[in-house]
């Protein structure tokens, strides 16, 4: 579990190559028992988001597998199984604020994915 | 402050409580109730046979009255009224003074003055504690006799037949529900009826009940003509008696036949003392059923507020369900006013007996009688209360929808003033204002009006209207498909072809705002594909796709896919068969005939995929498009190949209209089928496009769907050689490609084209706008850049790294759990899938 990586240290995992991401889209890394829903968007700042592949909602992983995009300028995944959207930032679900998933934080360096703990 | 007291705590006492409470008079209001209990739905009594319970029943507690500030006493009767006093006194003593004094006191039941009516085993049936009486005598009783073929008698006699018993309904006239029916629709129920096993008697006087001293059953009822019938129990349930005692004894006027009289205002004679409900005489009338009962609480609750209103009686027409059987009867059933014309339909087959009552001028309608269907009923009753202009041929009202009958009325055809819920009086008006106020789904608009939440009867019709309204506002507020494109998709296809737009990056640069959603992306994708036919996951389209589309397969619950190899016409080799078996078996998957006659594969993880594809390709198999908005399978019968009835091979037909459009991107999937002779077994009328062979070549059908809205298709032409078949259904895909809005199934496409069918026929057969070859060259330019997109993926190593289920580690999805059910797998619960997490670790 994520938890039991935490240190007082940041950690640095690398996760993926950039050609592994596929612009516009997402892609799932293993992190223990974590699922991590990491998403390319070439034309953003910063390039690459990561929260939760788990979809609370949906009860299955799959937001990886969403469709992103835009809701009110807040950038979005929508879920595949029943399309409430997740922002990318913050991991809040829009259709209900009762429901969250996890961020994690990402960058993109030297055409590496790593992820900072 | 304001004393009211409200004798009789029934249906309609309680409402009068409740209008009060809401209506905020500065008032103490006492309710005195003769029953142990506060009021029950005495609408559904014969359920308390079948399960409900009294607290079911309940639509009021004491608590409820504590909160309202309601001070109420049960099973206690009032036994006079004082009104020089102005005081009520109860059976126990007490007294109670009031300055408005509502009786709601209701009806009894009629008991025919028939020598013996008083043994033990007599019952009625009124109140739960008359149902608990029939239910102890019912035990050890074998045979059970209603007296009373009435509304009442028939909802009494559903009782006794749910309790087991042997059941009779003896009826005094010569038919049953004499009141709501004519004789035809009569004769009918009394069809249905026995076809249930209930015995029915009719024109029989009851002359004497006596101890059956020699038999098994308890009693013998002795009729007039002689006859006799022998039975354990005998329920009276032949009408009711307003309960009017108590005004008779303080000489408030009541009507010759009983009923305490009530002007417009449900005040009686007595300015201060109001009655309502069926212990109240309007007009000469009594009025038995709930609803007017709940206008005049209402009209009398009023009285004490700003905004009186008044009773102008009410339309009694009624559409309920007894023994099962649907019956509906609506103003004059019986024709009685001077030319008034009928028109019968009868349907022996199904039991369905319909009739319709109109003015002699044709243009009303006077009344109507339903046994066996009430579906017309809705449309019925709005034409009846609206006094809306009938068709020109009447009779389609009540004819089956294939022998011509009409639509249903549309709800955006009826008036503003329209009746919806006769139970709680709301109008359409009413509902538009809650939409307009912001309640606009259906349970908001419900909580919100209360709409069906009476009897339930006009849920269908509410359903309709809200559903119509959101419609017609979706429009008028915004045609915009999503918040970055102020575009319909015919608009969006107009632009993507004309400046010949070849990515969704390009389109909303020039054409959009924002980043797109899952609404517009999937939208264009689907577009781009109907126009340029590009593979789908191309780098610049994969971000486009709907999860379905990208991983080719259908995304299920649990997060894995089902896959659906094209069996086309339904037509499989005894080898590819055992492929599917195989593979199924290998990768564990659940395996399930569809309704379109493939095979549908369930269970399968994303990193198998490619696997299993390869497999299938291996096979000779090629993708079913299951997961795309395209055409998915031309349904076939066996045809003149084999069947002794066929006569055209209608299997062949199908194989090659499959293989044309397979992969076609649509607005909505599309469907098909083709017959090989008029008995129609492929069920092409269901179809998006069907085909039915006749002797001299094929009909094409257009516009039929299955699904939640099912769609007889329409005959779009007849006797069609192969080539002009092909050549219709080219044009009719690809306009329907190009004019659909997103979503659209062809049927509703076509009805909301301006000239529906005729328009279509105009546009593909007589080619009026011209088009006619460039939609065939459209479409022949999307058959030969067909690809299995199946194919092309497992070919290209670059495509495949987007079936991984992690892209740093090869472990599956440890969530992702099945049980074996019937032999075969299914995803577990969400309260298996925990526990079996928990053991594992």
């Amino acid at each position: 579990m994520i938890t039991a990586l935490n240190t007082t240290e940041p950690k640095i995992i690398p996760l993926c190559g950039q050609s592994d991401l596929i612009p516009n889209s997402g892609i799932c890394a293993a992190v223990g028992d974590q699922q991590i829903a990491i998403f390319f968007l070439p034309d953003e700042t910063p390039q690459v988001y990561a929260i939760d592949n788990w979809d609370p909602v949906g009860k299955a992983n799959v937001l990886a597998r969403g469709i992103v995009g835009d809701v009110d300028g807040r950038l979005v995944v929508a879920s595949p199984l029943y399309k409430q959207h997740f922002d990318l930032i913050t991991g809040e679900c829009l259709e209900d604020h009762q429901v969250s998933v996890a961020t994690y934080s990402v960058t993109l360096l030297a055409n590496q994915v790593q992820l900072s703990l | 402050m304001l004393k009211i007291v409200v004798v009789g705590n029934g249906m309609v006492g309680h409402h009068y409580v409740e209008q009060l409470a809401a209506a905020d008079v500065e008032a103490h209001i006492t309710v005195i109730g003769g029953e142990d209990r506060p009021a029950y739905d005495r609408v559904h009594l014969s359920e308390f046979f079948s399960g409900r319970t009294p607290e079911d029943l309940a639509l009021t507690t004491q608590e409820h009255y504590r909160e309202l500030g309601v001070e109420a006493h049960f099973g206690d009767a009032v036994a006079s009224i004082d009104r020089d006093k102005k005081t009520v006194s109860t059976v126990n003593g007490k007294q109670f003074a009031y300055d408005k004094l509502v009786l709601a006191t209701g009806s009894y039941p009629f008991v025919p003055p028939v020598k013996g009516n008083d043994h033990e085993s007599c019952l009625v049936y009124r109140t739960i504690d008359d149902l608990d009486n029939i239910q102890a005598q019912a035990q050890g009783s074998k045979v059970g006799v209603v007296v009373g073929g009435g509304l009442l008698g028939l909802e009494c006699a559903n009782a006794v037949k749910n309790l087991g018993l042997e059941t009779h309904v003896v009826e005094f006239a010569p038919g049953l529900m004499g009141v709501q029916l004519d004789a035809g629709g009569s004769a009918m129920l009394r069809r249905k009826i026995e076809a249930l096993d209930v015995k029915v008697h009719t024109s029989k006087a009851t002359q004497v009940i006596e101890a059956n001293a020699d038999g098994d059953s308890r009693l013998i009822m002795r009729f007039a003509d002689g006859s006799s019938l022998t039975t354990d129990m005998i329920v009276f349930s032949a009408g009711i008696r307003p309960f009017d005692q108590l005004a008779r004894d303080c000489n408030l006027k009541v009507g010759e036949r009983g009923g305490i009289e009530v002007d417009q205002q449900c005040k009686t004679s007595d300015n201060n003392i109001f009655a309502i409900g069926e212990c109240a005489l309007f007009d000469g009338r009594i009025f038995g059923l709930v609803a007017p009962g709940y206008r005049m609480a209402e009209v009398a609750a009023s009285q004490l507020g700003h905004d009186s209103t008044t009773f102008q009686g009410a339309d009694m027409s009624t559409k309920l369900k007894l023994l099962g059987v649907d019956v509906g009867s609506i103003g004059d059933a019986h024709g009685s006013e001077a030319g008034a014309v009928a028109y019968t339909f009868s349907d022996e087959r199904i039991d369905v007996y319909k009739r319709l009552i109109v003015s002699a001028d044709g243009k009303n309608l006077l009344g109507a009688v339903l046994v066996g269907d009430c579906s017309d009923y809705d449309t019925l009753l709005q034409y009846f209360l609206n006094g809306i202009a009938l068709p020109t041929d009447p009779q389609t009202l009540i004819l089956p929808y294939n022998a011509g009958g009409a639509p249903a009325l549309g709800a955006a055809a009826l008036p503003a003033t329209a009746t919806i819920c006769s139970c709680h009086n709301v109008s359409k008006g009413d509902i538009v204002t809650a939409m307009d106020a912001g309640y606009c789904s259906l349970g908001e608009v419900k909580a919100e009006t209360a709409a069906s939440t009476g009897c339930g009867g006009c849920a269908a019709l509410l359903k309709s209207i809200v559903d119509d309204e959101l419609t017609s506002r979706g429009l008028e507020v915004n045609k915009a498909m999503c918040e970055h494109f102020n575009l319909t998709r015919q608009e969006m296809f107009h632009i993507i072809k004309v400046e010949s737009i070849k990515s969704f990056a390009e389109l909303i640069e020039k054409h959009g705002s924002g980043r797109g959603c899952e609404i517009c992306k999937p939208t264009a994708a689907s577009i781009l594909a109907s126009l340029w036919n590009d593979y789908v996951l191309e780098e610049k389209h994969v971000g486009l796709q709907d999860t379905n589309d990208t991983f080719l397969a259908n995304m299920q619950k649990n997060g894995t896919y089902s896959i659906v190899p094209r069996i086309a016409g339904g037509e499989i080799t005894p080898d590819k068969l055992i492929v599917l078996g195989q593979v199924a078996k290998k990768y564990k998957l659940y395996t399930k005939i569809t309704g379109g006659q493939r095979i549908d594969l369930f269970g399968a993880r994303v990193q198998h995929l490619p696997a299993i594809w390869q497999e299938l390709i291996e096979a000779g198999f090629e993708t079913g498009h299951a997961y795309g908005k395209a055409l998915r399978t031309v349904k076939s019968c066996v045809g003149s190949t084999w069947c002794r009835y066929g006569v055209q091979d209608s299997v062949a037909m199908a194989l090659y209209i499959e293989n044309r459009y397979k992969g076609l991107r649509s607005p909505h999937k599309l469907k098909s089928a083709v017959s090989g002779c008029t008995r129609e077994c492929a069920e092409a009328q269901s179809k998006d496009f069907g085909v039915i062979a006749t002797e001299n070549g094929w009909n094409l059908f257009v516009g039929g769907n299955g699904g939640m809205k099912p769609r007889h298709a329409d005959l779009f032409a007849t006797d069609l050689d192969d080539e002009t078949l092909i050549k219709y259904i080219d044009r009719f895909l690809m306009f329907y490609v190009r004019t659909a809005d997103r979503l659209q199934r062809t049927s509703v496409w076509m009805s909301n084209l301006e000239g529906g069918l005729e328009y279509l026929q105009q546009v593909i057969i007589e080619d009026s706008l011209g088009i006619g070859a460039e939609l065939e060259e459209q479409m022949n330019n999307i058959v030969d850049t067909y690809q299995c997109e199946w194919k092309t993926t497992i070919e290209d190593p670059e495509k495949l790294k987007r079936f991984r289920q992690f892209v740093n580690s090869k472990a599956e999805d440890r969530d992702i759990i099945f049980v074996e059910e019937r032999g075969q797998p299914r995803p577990a619960t969400e309260e298996e899938r925990i526990k079996i997490l928990a053991l594992s670790a």
